[in-house]
């Protein structure tokens, strides 16, 4: 390995680092604006100027430069304190040096670099410079005088995000940066920009003037907005959640985020269900907890157990649906599922593998051929999709797609809108066929949009079909993977949330419901599923914590915790098992949704064994041991894909669309959120455009 | 003094035909084909030879330049582009040859892209030089129709010629900002390294030219290299278009050799200084980039790169510009410094904020309307514009400002004395007075 001195303590570095790098290998601190490790390196800030040695007598800017074999790098020598006191003043001269009034103030890295490394005063006698404000949308809150002109936001939604809506115009010093036609950025990820911003020139528009960095906790958490499980921060002060940033993992989530995982939190304080509801003559009426059990006891008395039954929802964590499954389990309830009506991903007694994304994130960037099939996951998981770009701009992978055409920010062979394709791909046809044949790690993505329709039992058969033809399940490798949109889905199919013996799907609780035949619903926050049903003269319970779809319906109504409000472990589509704890209480009366299980088990008389979440945790680990291993994904494993096989074969012309149709309006919280409201309307105003759209077939 | 015999530039003042029937009376084509079938190396070894040096300014080794490109083409093509972006302040020789004497261009580029085994030359032509561009694609076309370029020429080396038209930024002189510009980018500097010749022009290896330095070539080779390096001194031989411009009684371009005397060449080309030599204020000698000279080193001066170089100048692009005595020097540097501030692309920091702070303080400097310790502050900024920048346009702005402090603090210093007296009483002292009165 090559060896470079760092103010003559000598590191061994990899080929290919930069001074920078080496520099912080040796434990350096290197100032720096405009570098990040996952953007282009632009060299533009200056402020990373070190002295190297064989080189020219100037400063050099580490970011930019390679390293050599017996390189003497000097970063702490008089002449680059001097550049970088340099710089740091240019910089400052036309800051307007409002940080009492800034948000970015007390986590802004041009205010720390300057304590660290600046000047103590300003020699600077002329005006400043103003820059106008640019309008970016409903998120970016702009103050454009504050720009250090890094350039760290255009060559993020250039390179990561893919859609290149901010740029630099004009030169010199009137070099601004700007939406050029002063229209939103629309990017689902937009809200990045925010946190690569070094100085305030870009700041939360939704968060704007609300707190100061140091008023706030801060809390480890888990997104649920996605089933990406990605790694958050969650601040929070008093009894609310400020904000949510990402935090680093490499991974799953890199450091980004979507827009919707920062921004629907507005969500979590409004449509809020903060007390137990009875409907009594049709009305909606605010009761106690033990009124709103006594309805429900009376209901259930003498109640046949296979009239009752139970759909989980989106957003559930385990330790609820544990309680639920268990309570339901003892009651002899059959009925339950946790899947969209018509899905057949995740039957009873199917492998685990089938239904998870068993390359995961970071294991996906070594497939070499992806066919995504009936799925868009720039809706689904934007931040997956900011990896599939990059695995697009790096070359290293061809992407497929079957169903209807869209932007995906990269280019793809479009296979067609409908299931026909798949049968080609099936039969070997078409110039696809060839890739995946050639490929070493052919990889397939199935939204779940394409595995809950009445035909997809047949689809499935065509995928794992196509899985077989192409050996996606191979010796070392296994490109199997399901797209899921819940990030409570893969946990309750861990659980076996999926009906028991003889118990009735989705599908058929919702039209027993109808016929009148199922005599009480218990809906555990599943507002999408019944949110376009007939439920017929169900006694419908709901178990959850906004006033959505759900509630609308219920005749009882059980106020549970979001995710914010409550300790629990969500597992997501790789089969990560991850928990997070809880950072703010539940809102009024509402309760943690185990214990609100636990309380009703008790009035029913079948007292679940449980009195504390550690108590029920060491019984879910104890029943399903999978749950016990946190943090980690899974190895890739196969598994027998004939066991997919059915005899199903007729599908319909219906074109394979994604399972998200709306990307701000995914779930409850976001569905109460005023943001992600605006987000939506602007989108749809927006002129649908395939401008950017890079089909090559 | 350079003899007509001796000179490349034949038709400089156009005073003949521009065409390619006049261009070969002048000498042009004539035996390319031999040179070529000598072989690549032995182009790059004469070039080498003879001592040429960038005529862009910044005066390195062009025969070094062109080894630096792969000795074989593998996956990449090979280009040479040529940058016609000639933009200094004070320079006008690029543009005579392309007005007057374009096949000696033409020539040149056959002949530096067979060195550099490229088949395809680019002509980066500056966007006000409309003229030049009509002349250039004219002359082009003749060549083509001659088949003295184009696949299957007479030459036996199939090369294209191709003209882009700039914007008419300076920054596009620099030779990355001009390759982002010719593949259609905002024209802004790229990182070194990668030196072009390794990835330039679309990531291909690229050698990046002077006009000059590729017209003078041919002929180079066609009288020897020890022809061109017996003018001038030792690392500074050969002929050298010189662009006198200012305070002179003729302006004029004019080819003379290497290492002349200043006052030769303004005596002898320029009709000498307006009002005599006396009346010599300073000398920028080569291109606005420079730090100008006082007329006591004037008298002294050699004009070539090490010359000007040990008077804390350079000989640039040879761009001169004289001025007298009744020349308000410090407004003429706070004009430079406007046109950096102006020209500055703005992608890095010390440039975008530092030429525009340079400027406003020049500004005042030039009415007096400054403190004394801001001459130092003046001079502390632009040595912190320069050498931490992308490209040397942070130089170039900042080294006039520091040759005017240089060489004529004083009447900086003057000035504002000027000012402050011109004031009865400070204004602030008056109204402590006042209050004492009071």
């Amino acid at each position: 390995m090559p060896t470079a001195k760092v103010n003559g303590q000598e590191v061994e570095f990899e080929n290919g680092m930069t001074v920078l790098q080496v520099a912080e290998l040796a434990g350096e601190e290197i100032p720096r604006f405009c570098y990040h490790e996952r953007l282009s390196i632009a060299g533009n800030c200056r402020m990373c100027l070190v002295e190297v040695k064989p080189g020219p007598p100037k400063p050099q800017a580490s970011c930019a430069l390679p390293a050599m074999d017996g390189q003497e790098i000097t970063t702490n020598s008089p002449k680059v304190k001097k550049a970088r006191e340099g710089v740091m003043e240019f910089l400052l001269i036309n800051h307007p040096l409002d940080c009492p009034i800034c948000d970015q103030g007390g986590e802004c890295d041009l205010q720390d670099q300057a304590m660290a490394y600046g000047r103590d005063g300003s020699r600077f006698a002329e005006n400043k410079r103003a820059v106008e404000d640019k309008e970016m949308g409903p998120i970016i809150k702009t103050e454009m005088t504050r720009c250090i002109q890094c350039t760290r936001c255009v060559r993020f939604i250039t390179e990561v995000a893919g859609s290149p809506q901010i740029g630099a115009t004009g030169r010199g010093e009137d070099l601004e940066i700007t939406t050029y036609l002063e229209s939103a950025v629309t990017s689902e990820l937009s809200g990045n920009v925010i946190d690569l911003c070094p100085v305030g020139a870009l700041t939360s528009k939704p968060y704007a003037f609300q707190a100061r960095p140091w008023e706030l906790k801060k809390h480890e958490g888990i997104d649920v907005m996605d089933a990406m499980g990605s790694w958050i921060r969650i601040d929070t002060r008093g009894p609310d959640v400020m904000r949510v940033l990402p935090r680093q993992n490499d991974e799953i989530n890199e450091e980004w985020l979507s827009d919707k995982s920062r921004y629907a939190i507005d969500g979590l304080r409004t449509q809020r269900l903060d007390t137990p509801y009875v409907r009594q003559k049709g009305k909606l009426k605010p009761a106690t907890w033990d009124e709103a059990f006594a309805a429900i006891e009376s209901q259930l008395s003498g109640a046949d157990a296979k009239t009752i039954g139970a759909i989980a929802g989106d957003l559930n964590e385990v330790e609820g649906l544990k309680a639920a499954l268990d309570l339901f389990r003892s009651l002899g309830v059959q009925n339950t599922d946790c899947r969209e009506a018509g899905a057949v991903y995740g039957a009873p007694g199917a492998p685990r593998e089938s239904y998870l994304f068993t390359c995961g994130f970071e294991g996906l960037e070594q497939a070499d051929a992806v066919l995504i099939i009936g799925s868009n996951p720039r809706l689904e998981a934007p931040v997956l999709n900011a990896r599939l770009r990059k695995m697009w701009l790096k070359g290293s992978a061809e992407i497929g797609l079957v169903g209807p055409v869209m932007d995906l920010t990269y280019g793809y062979d479009h296979l067609g809108d409908e299931a026909g394709a798949l049968e080609d791909l099936a039969k070997g046809k078409g110039a696809f066929a060839k890739v995946l044949k050639a490929a070493k790690r052919p990889a397939l993505i199935i939204g779940t949009g394409a595995l809950s329709r009445p035909d997809a039992a047949a689809i499935l058969n065509a995928i794992s079909e196509i899985a077989q033809k192409y050996k996606v399940v191979r010796e070392g490798w296994s490109g199997w993977n399901l797209m899921h949109t819940a990030a409570g889905r893969v946990g309750a199919l861990d659980l076996g949330f999926v009906p028991g013996k003889g118990g009735m799907d989705t599908a058929k609780m919702l039209a027993a419901a109808k016929a009148g035949k199922l005599s009480t619903l218990f809906v555990l926050g599943a507002d999408e599923a019944v949110a376009d049903a007939d439920l017929g003269e169900s006694f419908v319970v709901y178990v959850g914590h906004h006033g959505d779809a759900g509630a609308s319906k219920a005749n009882v109504i059980l106020p549970a915790a979001a995710y914010t409000e409550k300790p629990g472990m969500y597992v997501n589509m790789e089969g990560r098992v991850q928990a997070m704890g809880r950072c703010v209480f539940p809102k009024g009366e509402a309760k943690d949704d185990w214990a609100i299980f636990r309380a009703l088990s008790e009035r029913l008389g079948k007292t679940l064994p449980y009195d504390s979440l550690a108590d029920l945790r060491a019984r879910l680990i104890a029943d399903h041991p999978t749950f016990g291993r946190l943090g980690y994904a899974p190895e890739p494993q196969g598994f027998d894909l004939t066991a997919l096989a059915s005899k199903a074969s007729k599908i319909s012309t219906k074109p394979l669309t994604g399972a998200v149709d709306n990307f701000y309006f995914t779930n409850a919280i976001a569905r109460a959120s005023q943001t992600m409201a605006t987000c939506a309307k602007l989108q749809s105003e927006a002129q649908p455009t395939n401008a950017n759209a890079k089909v090559t077939a | 003094m350079l003899a007509d015999k001796d000179r490349i530039f034949l038709n400089l003042y156009g005073r003949q035909d521009w065409g390619l029937e006049g261009a070969r009376k002048r000498g042009a084509y004539v035996n390319v084909k031999d040179m070529l079938d000598l072989g690549h190396e032995w182009v790059i070894d004469q070039i080498k030879a003879s001592g040429l040096r960038g005529r862009g300014g910044a005066g390195f080794s062009t025969g070094l330049k062109w080894s630096f490109m792969p000795k074989e083409v593998k996956d990449r093509p090979h280009y040479l582009v040529v940058n016609a972006d000639e933009s200094e302040p004070g320079t006008c020789k690029d543009r005579e040859i392309m007005r007057h004497d374009p096949h000696l261009l033409i020539e040149g580029c056959l002949v530096a892209s067979f060195a550099m085994k490229a088949h395809a030359c680019y002509i980066y032509i500056r966007g006000e030089y409309v003229y030049e561009r009509e002349i250039l694609e004219s002359a082009i076309k003749e060549a083509y129709d001659a088949k003295l370029i184009g696949k299957n020429n007479v030459h036996g080396w199939d090369f294209d010629l191709y003209v882009h038209h700039g914007g008419g930024a300076y920054i596009c002189g620099e030779e990355t900002a001009l390759l982002e510009s010719l593949e259609g980018k905002k024209g802004q500097p790229r990182l070194k390294p990668p030196f072009p010749a390794g990835a330039g022009l679309y990531g291909c290896p690229t050698t990046v030219n002077n006009v000059e330095s590729i017209a003078v070539v041919p002929t180079i080779l066609r009288r020897g290299a020890d022809w061109f390096a017996g003018f001038g001194r030792e690392n500074n031989t050969g002929t050298k278009l010189y662009c006198l411009s200012g305070h002179i009684n003729t302006p004029c371009n004019v080819e003379e050799a290497m290492s002349i005397s200043m006052k030769d060449l303004l005596e002898h080309h320029g009709g000498g200084v307006r009002g005599g030599w006396g009346n010599l204020k300073a000398v920028i000698p080569g291109g606005s980039s420079v730090p100008l000279i006082p007329a006591e080193q004037c008298e002294d001066a050699i004009m070539d790169f090490d010359g000007l170089r040990d008077l804390r100048s350079g000989l640039g692009t040879a761009g001169v510009i004289v001025m007298d005595q009744s020349t308000d020097v410090v407004a003429a540097i706070a004009r430079l410094s406007y046109f950096y501030k102006h020209e500055s692309c703005g992608q890095c920091t010390p440039c975008r904020e530092g030429t525009g702070w340079m400027w406003r303080v020049l500004e005042r400097m030039v009415e007096g309307k400054a403190e004394m310790s801001e001459i130092d502050l003046l001079l502390d900024v632009a040595g912190q514009v320069e050498g931490h920048t992308i490209c040397a346009l942070g130089d170039a702005a900042a080294w006039p400002v520091q040759g005017l402090i240089r060489h004529f603090r004083h009447e900086i210093e003057e000035r504002i004395t000027k000012y402050r007296s011109g004031k009865a009483v400070h204004a602030v002292g008056a109204s402590k007075t006042s209050v004492e009165v009071a």
